[in-house]
């Protein structure tokens, strides 16, 4: 897309075309499914969730195909975002100043991109959480087909899986939080699709100044 | 035997006490298989099939005398032939009950996260509970000797029960009742380990097998099925008999120290973003000088 089709004519900025709302929004429902039964799986303290989702059984049957759901997101995500989200010398200035983005001195922090250096690392932790998920996954959804002497794989995937889940969930309290309570606006960029000028400038101020230089060059 | 009650000491997947936590005096129950008396007539075979109710499964040919490579969903109790020869150059036909164990600290209980679907009984029985099992195959992972199945018809896993449904109306299993030559025995563990211990040293005296002892393996807490073998040195000649099972270390890391660590990453990264938001709040957009909240304009 051009400079031009971000710029709306209402004045603001679209930040996520339908497409890829509807891409974050496969990955992040078919998520909360699988974190719901993964942890009623976790721990017998929350093995009512799966009672109150229609009993473990179904549960069970029901976690390897939402898994099937969220690897299609992410994988829709890397196609749609993995050049977005490849790491630049630039990041190396963000991260050294991280803690005045934690601090909300955002005047301190270099100007971000499309996405920032902090969205770089969710995306590829989850991507790569994700492959290794639905790897072990695979293992663990067939039991009865790995055969005695390639045990190895079962006891690897047993292990493997919960690992790579408690890495996603420490990536997802963060990003839920961030999305919803700590970014105003942000939550809207992902349903609606659109932000502020003011939103933009400040949160990605080197992408937006691109798309007014785009916008600019073609009149 | 007529003690040997059906009271609950642990359960799987289960948050809070369980029914049966010692205060019963129970007699613990073993089942003995002298496999140097074993002519591998599968007999006890037959019995297993008669009582659980399934029928005769089909066999394969592998140019032995093994009939299946190994116990099925609805196949709890399997005769293992292996050919061995010795150093001396006689050869052997090695012939071993297999059937599930009943750890004394069970791998597949513990990997279990269905409530109720795995027990173990004061007497030491494990038993499974299928109307709460979910089917998600965990105790395979757990089980360090291949017994849990996987029925892919009712999707839930089977293994043997050391007939738990006659051993609570004091009869012995049905494996020991069919038994021809005396080989299976059946009583409590105290008993069981000592007409063991005396079979072995009958052996090692007296009928020269100096290596021949009892398998109650300790890395699982021991077993409610021991076995006496004429070479207790080399159990991996007996079908693949592990010399020194334990629970998988995958399995007692994820639901030990992997459980705390990970309870504690999640409270604590719920605490933590809850007090940041409390210490610097939301990141607001500034519009010309003045401080809005983003989103709508």
């Amino acid at each position: 897309m051009s400079g031009d089709s971000y710029l709306l004519a209402n004045g603001r900025v679209l930040r996520y075309s339908f497409r890829e709302r509807l891409v974050h929004w496969l990955a992040g429902v078919s998520y909360v499914y699988l974190l719901l039964t993964g942890l009623a799986f976790w721990s017998p303290w929350l093995f009512w969730i799966a009672v109150v989702l229609g009993g473990a059984t179904i549960s069970r049957e029901l976690h390897p195909w939402f898994g099937v759901a969220f690897a299609v997101g992410v994988g829709l995500m890397h196609h749609l975002w993995s050049r977005q989200m490849r790491g630049t010398e630039a990041d190396k200035a963000w991260w050294a100043s991280v803690r005045h983005y934690i601090r909300n001195e955002d005047e301190n922090v270099p100007s971000a991109d499309r996405f920032n250096p902090g969205q770089k690392l969710l995306f590829w932790g989850f991507f790569w959480n994700g492959l290794l998920l639905l790897l072990s996954g695979l293992i663990l959804w067939f039991p009865q087909q790995i055969p005695w002497g390639l045990r190895f794989l079962r006891l690897a995937a047993v292990i493997v899986h919960p690992v790579c889940a408690l890495l996603t969930i420490g990536l997802f309290i963060i990003h839920v939080y961030m999305g919803t309570a700590m970014e105003h606006g942000a939550f809207g960029s992902v349903i609606r699709g659109d932000v502020s000028r003011a939103w933009a400038d400040q949160h990605h101020h080197s992408w937006y100044q691109q798309l007014l230089r785009d916008s600019t060059a073609r009149k | 035997m007529s003690q040997a009650s059906t009271e609950i000491v642990r359960i799987s997947g289960h948050a809070g006490s369980v029914p049966g936590a010692g205060f019963n005096r129970e007699f613990q129950v073993c089942k003995l298989v002298d496999t140097t008396t074993c002519i591998g007539c599968k007999a006890c075979e037959v019995a297993c099939l008669e009582w659980n109710g399934y029928t005769f499964s089909e066999t394969t040919f592998d140019n032995t005398y093994q009939t299946m490579p190994e116990t099925a969903w609805n196949y709890w109790n399997l005769i293992k032939f292996t050919e061995h020869e010795r150093d001396d150059g006689r050869l052997m036909l090695l012939m071993r009950k297999d059937q599930c164990m009943h750890c004394e600290d069970p791998g597949c209980l513990v990997a279990c996260p269905a409530d109720g679907a795995i027990v173990q009984y004061a007497n030491g029985i494990v038993d499974f509970q299928q109307e709460h099992c979910i089917g998600c195959g965990y105790c395979i992972k757990g089980c360090p000797f291949n017994i849990p199945k996987f029925s892919p018809t009712a999707r839930k896993v089977f293994k043997c029960t050391l007939c738990n449904d006659r051993v609570a109306r004091a009869l012995e299993p049905a494996c020991i009742k069919a038994c021809p030559t005396g080989c299976l025995h059946f009583g409590t563990k105290a008993e069981m380990k000592e007409l063991a211990e005396a079979r072995a040293g009958q052996l090692r005296d007296q009928s020269g097998f100096p290596d021949a002892g009892v398998y109650d393996p300790p890395g699982v807490g021991g077993t409610h099925v021991i076995y006496v073998l004429h070479d207790a040195k080399n159990p991996e000649l007996y079908g693949g008999l592990p010399k020194d099972p334990h629970i998988p270390w995958t399995v007692q890391l994820w639901k030990k120290p992997l459980k705390w660590i990970g309870n504690l990453a999640i409270i604590g990264g719920v605490v933590g973003v809850f007090i940041h938001y409390l210490r610097f709040g939301p990141k607001v957009v500034k519009t010309d000088g003045q401080e809005s909240h983003g989103g709508t304009p």
